[in-house]
């Protein structure tokens, strides 16, 4: 059943911290329903941390996350899983069973929560393998595949149930020019196509430019900016101008925070 | 000093309560599992049990020829060759089949195991089945520790088995003890309460063996340290644990 309520997921407030280390220090985005969103930022900003907050492998310090109209904090086991069964998700690594074919791996949502027969699960495993381009491929193994393969079957399975959401883990990362644009045009089209709701993560800004509707950049915990990937390009912000162009230095800075360079190197052998 | 000892004894005790929960949580998972996903349950006992059955065998060949070799020699001395058979079958139902068997299973299926689910969470395979509303407990885990379990009980007797038909070949083969005393004398001595001992250890060991297996892999750090970690906790832990539980069993046994 489909939730009527307009944004997809909404955060509000959201702390989070890992030991001293301040990830999130009150964050409030929303995602709309229907959109591809993006959520970018710089290397340890959290954008990791934020999905494992949206899918509720993590909770938060403080604040609510709210996805598809319910409050994650308060569902139980069983209606955290009723509720993951409507929420695609392609882990960076495609995160494939090792032990399953590829055939195997996108029937596996199937066999374990649908009694539907064999030759119905056969079609829909094909419908959607065919929908990646991997239809010839049913029969490999995972260890067979490339990476860019092996996303796209990832793909395939996290759609085999007709999910609401979508979720993209730095779904381009070491992929070749090819394979990425596949993967783009991907994301695009199943966002059309099936009208789900697509958030993407990853620091590739000239990818997601050309396939978000909106954009969250993420940094110093915070939402730093927003808005379409034109507003983006366009925001003085330095932090801004510094990731979207892809600056080396900036207000985030090159250099991991270290003692005086010069008292470093004459200190003697007792500092490393 | 002691703040480190009782930040390592604090560590320990919180490692073995989370130990005794996630066995908890197996037990809890485990009749489901039996009824849902059977077929699993057999696959991985036969999986476990073809892991280490080459080894099985091929160990408990010549522990049970060297017993053959080692009795026959210190049995000959007061002239009681004939009891050979008998002090082998009860030395390997007694000890050596469940305890040796559980050592090679343990360095041969439970590394695998360990190493098996510790890769699949640091590929992230458990929790995709998280997000795939599947419980990797139900469908990883206890499918896997059940079979173990199973398996182990059934390998110790194969090492039994082995071990007295190696004997076999030394004492009657070679040194041409009696035949019909080799077999007597063993028929004679071993008591059903040897064989219920026997089966008891070997229960015993699998399911402490299969736990730790399974646990280390589940609860190991996701790198690929991590996971080598893991497996040789597995055998180190296992080992010490088995040696102990067979001394605990034995002395209720002996009484």
């Amino acid at each position: 059943m489909r939730s009527s309520t307009e944004n997809i997921v909404e955060m509000h407030g959201v702390s989070f911290r890992r030991g001293q280390r301040t990830i999130f220090d009150e964050l409030s985005l929303v995602i709309p329903r229907g959109k591809v969103t993006a959520i970018m930022g710089p290397s340890g900003a959290g954008k990791t941390t934020l999905l494992k907050l949206v899918t509720r492998q993590l909770l938060p310090d403080r604040g609510t996350v709210s996805v598809a109209g319910q409050e994650l904090a308060q569902l139980g086991r069983p209606d955290l899983y009723a509720l993951r069964k409507r929420i695609g998700i392609l882990f960076q690594n495609g995160a494939l069973l090792t032990d399953l074919s590829v055939f195997e791996n996108v029937a596996f949502p199937l066999r374990e929560h649908t009694r539907l027969p064999a030759s119905i699960i056969r079609h829909i495993v094909l419908t959607k393998l065919h929908a990646v381009g991997l239809r010839g491929a049913a029969q490999m193994m995972p260890g067979e595949l490339s990476g860019g393969m092996a996303r796209r079957v990832a793909l395939a399975r996290a759609i085999a149930m007709d999910p609401e959401i979508i979720i993209y883990d730095e779904p381009f990362v070491g992929l070749d020019p090819i394979s990425m644009g596949v993967i783009v045009r991907l994301v695009r089209q199943m966002n059309d196509a099936l009208g789900i709701s697509s958030i993407v993560v990853s620091h590739d800004v000239a990818e997601l430019s050309s396939v978000a509707d909106r954009s969250f950049l993420i940094s110093g915990g915070k939402v730093a900016a927003s808005g379409s990937p034109e507003d983006l390009s366009s925001t003085p912000s330095d932090l801004v101008q510094q990731f979207m162009n892809g600056m080396a230095d900036g207000p985030v800075p090159f250099h991991f925070p270290a003692p005086d360079y010069a008292e470093q190197l004459l200190g003697g052998d007792d500092q490393s | 000093m002691f703040r480190e000892m009782w930040a390592n004894t604090e560590e320990f005790l919180r490692a073995f309560g989370a130990l005794q929960l996630f066995f908890l949580r197996l037990l809890a998972s485990t009749p489901r599992v039996l009824v849902n996903r059977f077929r699993l349950v057999v696959y991985q006992v036969y999986n476990t049990g073809a892991l280490s059955l080459v080894i099985i065998l091929v160990c408990g060949f010549f522990v049970g020829a060297v017993l053959g070799l080692q009795g026959f020699r210190n049995l000959a001395q007061f002239g009681s060759e004939d009891a050979l058979g008998a002090v082998v079958a009860l030395a390997l139902i007694q000890e050596l089949g469940p305890v040796v068997a559980a050592l090679l299973f343990a360095g041969r299926a439970g590394t695998a195991l360990a190493s098996e689910i510790g890769l699949m969470r640091a590929t992230d395979q458990l929790s995709a089945m998280e997000m795939m509303a599947v419980d990797p407990i139900r469908r990883v885990v206890v499918p896997r520790f059940l079979g173990g379990v199973v398996a182990m009980p059934l390998l110790s007797a194969i090492f039994i088995m082995v071990g007295i038909f190696g004997a076999y070949l030394v004492g009657v083969g070679i040194y041409g003890v009696d035949l019909g005393a080799f077999w007597g004398q063993m028929q004679d001595t071993v008591q059903n309460s040897d064989i219920y001992e026997s089966v008891i250890k070997a229960f015993v060991f699998g399911v402490a063996g299969s736990l730790l297996a399974v646990w280390e892999g589940y609860s190991a750090i996701p790198t690929a340290e991590g996971v080598g970690r893991a497996t040789t906790r597995t055998v180190v832990l296992t080992s010490i644990v088995i040696l102990v539980l067979d001394f605990i069993i034995t002395a209720f046994a002996v009484g």
